[in-house]
């Protein structure tokens, strides 16, 4: 007993085990550290080698041109699948969170943010085979639009809880005094919650999107049969797309084929940065609007 | 919405100095708001029976209302009529239910979980918890101002006309707004920047705008919860000032903890505090009067200590 307690006229020194646990310390702090370090070296690894192998492959023809001067055509459908992926998916999203956020009480908005995690957990092959199963065998055809299926169900659950998040920090008095002025919730909802909220609102769905954009097991079940030469946005037919070109050509195992992927790699990796970085300043900025006002 | 009536009610709201003498309704309504013949779904004769024993100067009569959140009692047989037209404050300490008291009377409470209310809250002679009682519908007669300002992330011009243009009163929605504006002393103040967001307003402008959004559409009754407590004296007394101009229009129910307040603004004062003798307090109305009465000569001793200042 009389150990523990420090003589408190000694030098300020340490005493005890304080020796030991310094050095316990340090050797957490030190591992923690190599570990966020190598966690970043990895990205940083990844990124020089898209950039350094992607870029001499980039070229306006590269861009703009259809198969086999460019990629044109992958880039074109790739954009367009995503489009329709979002337009499937953000009513939805954005419904499930108001039902979540204003309807639901705390019990069922426990259930359902649950199943969107869940949701959001399944693997993407899942959803590929159940776009394929459901709408390309039942069509005997591939088609655009079963891929963007598969994309929505893969946006949903991200574009529904960030919403909802951001709709639940529309403060509580916003919603009292619009119930104090007779007026009907859904009127409430509609132009006060629903217009202070949106910021927060697109940028979970430009999250989602570049999450969806490069989603590459579904498109291949669903979209990959298709003609690289065309420039098209037709949904009911097999359009191209990024991921499955970067997929076909590596399999090829010619340079060309992996210059090619390596490019095509550069511009995907450069339009999910550039966007999730915006929508994520973007996101930071309308949570800060809304948290103090 | 008939728009003969909407038209008359809005010369109601006109700036000061025309319609003067068409601003005062000098009529008892027996019909509160515009909307009672027209809108089906108002409130409904439900208590048919009570309804000659409403005196007509009663705006609301509650009679017996005991409120519960859950097991725990928060009000225990309150028998207060309120009077129209007038300014009536409920005073009383913390806890006391008050406000609890004031946010039945429109519906707010609903929402809380296990609100349950006994009694009856008559509001001209209606149950306000009637079966066939649509709660926005008591919510558009009967206004009402929150303790901390809460106007909407929008323009001055939209916080004013969003109610009247959410309820289909679009016609003369500008002569509207400058009349609620006109009417909460607020116009002159924010003429020049209707299109700036009312977030900009200093505390005590975004209450006055939360006064003007309240009386925008015209109702007959403005709940006041503890409209200047978040205020700065200067503030206060611009709120009080306004309370006045606003008294033969609306009838006003404030709540307060400031006695002077209750005192310059209201004709007449309730005054509630905590009833310790059963097993848990509970809040109950001690004595309701004129204000002079009530801070002059309470007939109960518990209000004479609390106007005195000798409450524990």
């Amino acid at each position: 007993m009389s150990d523990l307690i420090p003589d408190p006229t000694a030098p300020l020194t340490p005493s005890g085990n304080l020796r030991r646990r310094q050095i316990v310390s340090r050797i957490t702090e030190g591992g923690a550290t190599a570990a966020a370090v190598i966690a970043l070296a990895a990205l940083v690894v990844v990124l020089w080698t898209v950039i350094a192998r992607g870029a001499p492959a980039i070229s306006f023809d590269f861009l703009f041109k259809g198969y086999p001067q460019g990629v044109g055509p992958m880039l074109l459908g790739t954009i367009a699948i995503s489009i329709y992926a979002t337009l499937i998916a953000m009513p939805i999203g954005v419904l499930v969170a108001l039902y979540i956020s204003e309807y639901s009480g705390a019990k069922g908005a426990r259930t359902l943010k649950l199943i969107l995690d869940l949701l959001n957990g399944l693997p993407s092959i899942i959803l590929g085979l159940f776009a394929f199963i459901f709408i390309v065998a039942a069509q005997e055809k591939q088609t655009a639009f079963a891929g963007a299926v598969a994309l929505a169900i893969i946006e949903l659950p991200l574009i529904a809880r960030g919403s909802q998040e951001v709709l639940q920090l529309v403060p509580k008095h916003l919603r009292e005094a619009s119930d104090a002025l007779g007026v009907a919730r859904w009127r409430a909802v509609l132009t006060v919650v629903l217009p202070t909220a949106i910021g927060g609102i697109v940028t979970s769905t430009v999250l989602a999107v570049a999450r969806a954009a490069g989603e590459t097991a579904p498109l291949i079940l669903t979209t990959s049969n298709f003609d690289p030469k065309s420039f098209s946005v037709n949904p009911f037919e097999a359009l191209p797309n990024v991921p499955t070109w970067i997929y076909k050509v590596s399999e090829e195992g010619s340079d060309a084929g992996y210059a090619e992927a390596w490019g095509m790699a550069l511009v995907l990796v450069f339009i999910i940065l550039v966007t999730s970085l915006g929508a994520r300043a973007l996101l930071a900025r309308s949570k800060r609007k809304l948290s103090s006002s | 919405m008939n728009s003969r009536l909407d038209l008359a009610r809005s010369e109601d709201l006109a700036p000061e100095g025309e319609q003067v003498p068409s601003r005062v309704r000098v009529q008892p309504p027996t019909v509160p708001g515009p909307t009672v013949s027209a809108a089906p779904t108002g409130l409904t004769e439900t208590t048919a029976e009570f309804q000659p024993l409403v005196a007509p100067e009663l705006v609301f009569d509650s009679r017996e209302v005991s409120i519960f959140y859950g097991a725990k009692q928060a009000l225990a047989g309150v028998n207060l009529g309120i009077r129209r037209c007038q300014i009536t404050a409920l005073i009383g300490p913390s806890g006391c239910g008050k406000t609890t008291f004031l946010r039945s009377l429109n519906r707010m409470n609903d929402p809380v979980p296990g609100f349950r209310i006994e009694g009856q809250i008559l509001y001209h002679g209606h149950d306000v918890y009637g079966s066939n009682v649509d709660r926005v519908e008591v919510r558009r007669r009967i206004g009402m101002v929150f303790q901390k300002p809460n106007p909407f992330p929008k323009s001055i011009y939209d916080n004013v006309a969003w109610a009247p243009r959410n309820l289909g009163l679009r016609r003369g929605l500008d002569e509207r707004v400058e009349a609620a504006l006109r009417g909460a002393a607020l116009w002159d103040e924010v003429k020049d920047r209707l299109k700036d967001s009312a977030l900009g307003l200093s505390g005590g402008q975004q209450q006055r705008l939360c006064i003007a959004r309240a009386i925008a559409i015209e109702p007959d009754v403005l709940l006041l919860d503890e409209p200047a407590s978040a205020l700065d004296p200067i503030a206060t007394a611009a709120i009080e000032e306004l309370m006045h101009g606003l008294k033969g229009r609306f009838t006003i129910v404030i709540v307060t903890h400031n006695m002077q307040q209750a005192a310059r603004v209201a004709d007449r004062t309730a005054f509630f505090s905590l009833e310790t003798a059963g097993p848990k307090p509970v809040g109950t109305l001690i004595e309701v009067d004129e204000t002079e009465k009530i801070f002059g000569d309470p007939r109960d001793p518990r209000t004479r200590d609390y106007v005195s200042g000798r409450f524990g």
